[in-house]
């Protein structure tokens, strides 16, 4: 399956900039991203990944640089501004609630209301127990707090958080980190559903070769700064691979500077 | 050990199992109901006796209001070192406003309108103070042990300069009902609060079954359920017995008779019931369950205890829910100041001193815990009877009080120990 790439892209992130402490952590960055794609963001530790989808999630303010959805320039002060937008996110670090139960963490910020104006917890255990059951049908601790999940379940939870809440842009920071090879390969499946369904995807993973097969296109980061975005069928792991290591696009000499 | 036992020990936890019972809260009660059987043995009685039952409930009452506030500090990784002085400068505003202000503006002290104005100043008051200290903490970014360690010094002394270090009485009459014994609900009253109170029980029970029916959730058996509403009809009534069976003084009987311009009828007995103070605590801890269990507050503080990141990351305002929390903190020093200063009948500088260390004792005993995100309303409750049943417990044997404050100080510590073994066993953060 091709991307058609001829119209406006879902998110483009021009030029983003940050510094913490006069570190530039990302560097006048630009990549976008097209409805139905999957692009990889490649690096090795420190990059600065995480940091470059944090300004598109709402978690950290860029210095520079400009997001437009669908075209048109957005301002996203907040994770919610984020949320507002669509974009849904899978932090590294999973950022859930260790003391609260899956439920409470999948509709944190979002809960369902009675009428009364009440948290609705049993409704939100029902449709916990939905996405679940789609998800990770072997997963039955719902009344459990989070903290006493395996980092598999945790992982769940997380994602089950993502996907959800109708999704356009997701954003998922090393997504199979913690996963055994049968739930990674249900992440892979579930990533081709979403990808169906025109979902966007920017795709933080170390493994080169999970990129080769998930994603359409690479995006390269060393020390703050974008290598280059490649077509996914136009390399080979090897090339991924050079330009993770020596910083240099395929077919660049290595030894210009 | 022989296989008999060990198969009654099984049945026995499968029983307790489906019942399922907040262990911690069995320990907690169960610590409590020794401590009261053997203060019961050493006095001969007097311990469980209706009057001194009475005298502890409404002595825990401004302790409790506060310590179920300082849950809601304590699970965000916040501290409150200031109840004590905030509780202080609520009441002087509230004594100068009965006692002077008011009376100055021609409205005298005997006016109905006094204790509603002095009640409500006060809890604006205590509400703000409150509020300031939760926007230094959130937006201002000064660390909560620092603002309330700092305020501890000032309000109290705020507070002094006020009143000029006066004592202030006397208080209008209609303020001091909320004290406790001068204020209570009366036999009749009291037993239609208690059945109230027990179909509430009842139908809370019942509400929540039908809600996991409703969603085809496993339920607990039957007789779980009617035990468990059973247990709580008995607890609800049997308080309301204990405190109608506390009589009024003869005395003091006929002078209300004579202040309505009766004449008391020979052998006229009334029993005291429920004091306002304590229906203002059930109902400030009814409330504080709500909010803690029940609404987006409520689970947003118990998100920011767990993890602060991940509550950002969601989208709360994490600053401005240290704001909530700490102007909720300060409205409960300010209902505690009403039920403190009506107690004692008159404002002191020295009100609610050391309060802010019985509060967070209080919390931490009932299982609040300091790293964040755990704690329960009804634990920081419990937790201030304890100590309160400790210290008047060992009031009525005579041991002198620089020894119970070493006990209460020395059970704190293990309280907090047990709980920690208690979590490690568990496997609970
Ligand atoms: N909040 C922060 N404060 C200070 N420095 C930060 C912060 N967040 C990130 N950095 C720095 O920015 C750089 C990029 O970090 P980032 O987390 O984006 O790397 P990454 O590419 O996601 O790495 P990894 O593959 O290890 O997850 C690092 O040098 C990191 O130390
Ligand atoms: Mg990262």
């Amino acid at each position: 399956m091709t991307i058609d790439r001829s119209g406006t892209p879902l998110v483009e992130m021009r030029n983003m900039s940050i510094s913490f402490g006069g570190i530039n952590a990302v560097d006048d960055v630009s990549v976008d991203l097209y409805p139905g794609e999957v692009v990889g963001l490649l690096g090795h530790n420190g990059a600065g990944k995480s940091t470059l989808i944090k300004m598109l999630s709402g978690a950290y303010k860029p210095s520079g640089g400009q997001i437009f959805v669908d075209g048109n320039p957005v301002q996203i002060h907040s994770p919610r501004d984020a949320r507002e937008l669509n974009i849904e996110t899978i932090y590294q670090t999973l950022a859930l609630a260790d003391n609260l139960d899956a439920a409470s963490n999948l509709f944190l910020g979002r809960e369902l209301i009675s009428p009364l104006g009440f948290v609705d917890d049993a409704a939100m255990e029902a449709e916990t127990r939905k996405i679940m059951g789609r998800l990770n049908p072997n997963f039955r601790k719902f009344a459990a707090p989070v903290s006493a999940l395996s980092g598999g379940q945790r992982q769940s939870v997380a994602i089950a958080r993502a996907v959800y809440f109708n999704a356009r842009i997701l954003i998922m920071d090393e997504p199979t980190a913690a996963l055994g090879p049968h739930e990674t390969q249900m992440v892979a499946e579930l990533i081709q559903q979403l990808k169906a369904e025109g979902i966007g995807i920017f795709l933080i993973d170390h493994d080169v070769h999970a990129v080769m097969e998930l994603c359409d296109r690479a995006s390269v980061m060393k020390n703050g700064k974008l290598v280059g975005t490649v077509d996914i069928p136009d390399v080979t792991d090897d090339d991924l691979l050079s330009m993770i290591i020596l910083g240099k696009k395929p077919g660049e000499d290595a030894n210009a500077d | 050990m022989s296989d008999a036992s060990q198969a009654t020990t099984q049945t026995k936890r499968s029983f307790v199992q489906s019942l399922e019972l907040d262990m911690r809260l069995m320990g907690m009660i169960g610590a409590f109901i020794l401590i009261a059987v053997a203060f019961n043995f050493i006095t001969g009685g007097n311990f469980l006796s209706p009057r001194n039952i009475f005298n502890l409930t409404i002595q825990t009452v401004s302790v409790a209001i506060m310590a179920t506030g300082m849950v809601f500090v304590i699970v965000t990784r916040h501290i409150d070192l200031s109840v004590g002085a905030v509780l202080a400068i609520c009441s002087a505003i509230m004594a100068m406003t009965q006692a002077r202000w008011l009376p100055g503006l021609g409205i005298d002290l005997g006016s109905p309108l006094i204790a509603p104005i002095a009640i409500l100043i006060g809890l604006a008051v205590g509400t703000l103070i409150g509020a300031f200290n939760g926007w230094l903490i959130g937006y201002q970014g000064i660390p909560a042990f620092i603002v309330t360690l700092g305020g501890f010094l000032i309000w109290r002394y705020a507070g002094w300069y006020l009143t000029q270090g006066q004592t202030i009485a006397p208080l209008n009459e209609t303020f001091i009902l909320f004290g406790g014994s001068e204020g209570t609900l009366g036999e009749a009253l009291s037993w239609v609060v208690g059945i109230l109170a027990a179909i509430a029980a009842v139908y809370g029970v019942w509400a929540a079954r039908q809600s996991r029916i409703r969603h085809e959730f496993p339920t607990k058996p039957l007789w779980a359920e009617f035990s468990l509403a059973g247990i709580a009809v008995v607890a609800i009534l049997g308080f309301v017995a204990t405190l109608n069976a506390y009589s009024i003084p003869k005395g003091k009987l006929r002078r209300m008779f004579e202040a309505r311009g009766e004449v008391m009828p020979d052998g006229f007995t009334q029993g005291h019931g429920l004091p306002i103070s304590v229906l203002i605590l059930i109902l400030v801890a009814v409330v504080m369950t709500i909010v803690a269990r029940k609404t987006r507050l409520g689970r947003y503080i118990f998100a920011t205890g767990g993890n602060p990141d991940a509550a950002e990351l969601s989208g709360i305002n994490t600053r401005l829910l240290t704001v909530k929390v700490f102007a909720i903190m300060g409205f409960l020093c300010a209902l505690s100041a009403v039920v403190a200063q009506a107690r004692l009948q008159s404002h002191a500088n020295d009100i609610g001193t050391l309060d802010e260390l019985r509060v967070i004792a209080a919390a931490v005993i009932g299982g609040t815990a300091l790293s964040g995100g755990a704690g329960t309303i009804y634990g920081a409750i419990l937790g201030a009877l304890i100590m309160q049943s400790l210290t008047s417990g060992m009031g009525m044997v005579g041991v002198d009080s620089p020894l119970q404050n070493i006990v209460v100080g020395a059970v704190l510590v293990f309280a907090v120990w047990i709980d920690i073994q208690y979590r490690k066993r568990t496997g609970i953060k």
